[in-house]
């Protein structure tokens, strides 16, 4: 079974390292200030204890006063999972780091989440639309489309 | 004269050749934008987006029953893995119990789905090999086998509409499970005369040996699953690592290769045949009688709130990342497509290699563009 780790215990853990990063930690995920998410993940993947190397998923929401970027990290060697999250508050051009330098695994679905949602990941080596043509107007996963 | 000619040498320069949209070996709509050195390729830049319909977005105006005929629509040729995928998702975020009768009605369909996507996985890629739709032809005489049986549950032949959040809507027919077990003496019979005819096979070896290769550590940090993955030796199996369903009462070992080549895929899907007839065999013998549904109001609002319901489809970890907010419709509908980020890896496994090299690379990773591009 994969163990979920708790969020406040693998939070104290970051703090210790980076005590700026946290801006809340519950059971279930933990968050971090956007300008610090590629240290976090940096050191979840390196870390032997906690050894994320498998990024399970990437995904967006748009909660209209700000936009969350969920990250699903897995270790295969521990089994065990951890879930990060992250926020913008800038509607106009909302941006978070890319973690592709760290798993490739993020590099088409960061650029998913710029094409239908609009939020730029900096660092990312080729972000371009992905399933929309270039040209197209708006984000259409945004909830104030259509 | 010969003197002469060994002294010229000659400028090659880098030319891009598009493969697809349209092409019968890119298995949809898909396009591989190929920077080639003579035969050799330097660069590939996978392009796509031809099939998206926006089901992420359709899915935040229905019901949560509603959802399930879109995600017929992901991987078309796993539709009943693709139902499951989803539901589990809702049941998680809801939770809903499921009735035991149904839960092993759903380990026995999604298992034959995955000997009907492997069959079609492995005669696809034995048909980019250059067996001409011979052996794509003997995988289709024993899919149909499994479509019959399917069809015998929802009246369907490729998308199935089939499970609800709950179970089902009603019980299996009387005759499903004789003609499981009727499928279950015919088909090892099938298997053995594929491996007679292919795994020895010159042609195949030739072609598909060390050709491809996706290291372990490499397939992990692109994010591949499924046969991809332990093709290239990562023992990875979600079935097993995060049991989900009744999976944990079943007793199948999770084969592997060893380089991850081309072979080695291959060789994993057909071993994973026989390991999805054992758990059929199993799940027939054990299946109790009752209930295949739980009672749910007819609009189902899960409590506010998030889950991530994964399950092992064929192709890999399919999941949804569901948002609710209370209301009858999915705030945020995110999937994790499997063929999405199997094919992540795929630059980096067809540069150096020659062209018609490519097609048999492509060919083993086994996507849908259905969904890939969603």
């Amino acid at each position: 079974m994969t163990v979920s780790l708790s969020g406040s215990e693998v939070a104290q853990k970051i703090a210790e390292r980076f005590p700026q990063a946290i801006a809340e930690a519950g059971d279930e995920a933990i968050l971090v200030k956007s300008e610090s998410l590629f240290e976090v993940a940096e050191y979840l993947r390196s870390n032997p204890e906690l050894d994320f190397n498998y990024l399970n998923h990437i995904s967006a929401v748009d909660y209209y006063d700000y936009f969350e970027v969920v990250y699903l990290f897995t270790s295969l060697n521990h089994n065990h999972s951890l879930v990060l999250k992250t926020r913008c508050y800038n509607r106009e051009n909302p941006s978070v780091p890319s973690v592709v330098r760290l798993w490739q695994a993020a590099d088409y679905q960061e650029r998913e989440i710029f094409d239908l949602m609009g939020i730029s990941f900096e660092g990312h080596p080729n972000l371009k639309r992905i399933a929309l043509w270039e040209g197209f107007e708006g984000h259409p996963l945004r909830r104030d489309y259509l | 004269m010969v003197q002469e000619a060994k002294e010229i040498t000659i400028q090659t320069e880098p030319f891009v050749l598009n493969i697809g949209p349209v092409h019968p070996s890119t298995h949809g709509v898909f396009r591989m934008r190929t920077t080639l050195d003579g035969e050799v390729i330097v660069d590939l830049e996978p392009v796509f987006g031809y099939l998206h319909r926006g089901v992420e977005k359709l899915a935040e105006e229905r019901t949560y029953t509603g959802v399930i005929p879109l995600t017929d629509r992901l991987d078309y040729l796993a539709s009943m893995t693709n139902n499951l995928a989803y539901v589990i998702a809702v049941e998680k975020l809801a939770g809903i119990a499921v009735p035991e009768r149904a839960e092993y009605i759903r380990v026995i369909l999604a298992e034959l789905q995955r000997i009907a996507n492997h069959l079609i996985a492995v005669g696809a890629f034995l048909n980019d090999c250059g067996a001409y739709f011979t052996p794509f032809l003997y995988m289709f005489r024993e899919r149909e086998k499994i479509v019959d049986l399917f069809e015998m549950l929802s009246g369907q032949r490729l998308l199935y509409n089939y499970m609800r959040i709950g179970g089902f809507n009603q019980d299996i027919p009387e005759e499903f499970l004789p003609a499981v077990r009727r499928f279950l003496r015919q088909m090892p019979r099938f298997i053995n005369e594929y491996e007679r005819l292919l795994k020895e096979n010159e042609i195949l070896l030739a072609r598909a040996k060390g050709v491809g290769i996706l290291p372990g550590e490499m397939a992990i940090n692109t994010g591949a699953s499924g046969p991809v993955l332990r093709g290239s030796g990562v023992k990875w199996d979600i079935r097993k690592a995060d049991p989900y369903s009744i999976y944990d009462r079943f007793d199948f070992d999770i084969p592997t290769g060893t380089v991850g080549d081309c072979y080695d895929r291959y060789r994993v899907r057909m071993e994973e045949m026989k390991q999805s007839l054992r758990i059929i065999e199993q799940a027939v013998r054990q299946i109790p009688s009752g209930p295949v549904k739980t009672e749910l109001p007819y609009l189902i609002r899960p409590p506010k709130g998030e889950a991530y319901g994964r399950i092992e489809a064929p192709k890999g970890e399919l999941g949804f990342y569901l948002v609710s907010d209370g209301s009858i419709a999915p705030y945020r509908c995110h999937i994790r497509a499997t063929s999405l980020l199997n094919l992540t890896a795929i630059r980096e496994m067809v540069i150096g290699w020659k062209l018609q090299d490519l097609i048999i690379i492509f060919g083993s990773i086994d996507i849908t563009m259905g969904e890939v591009d969603r």
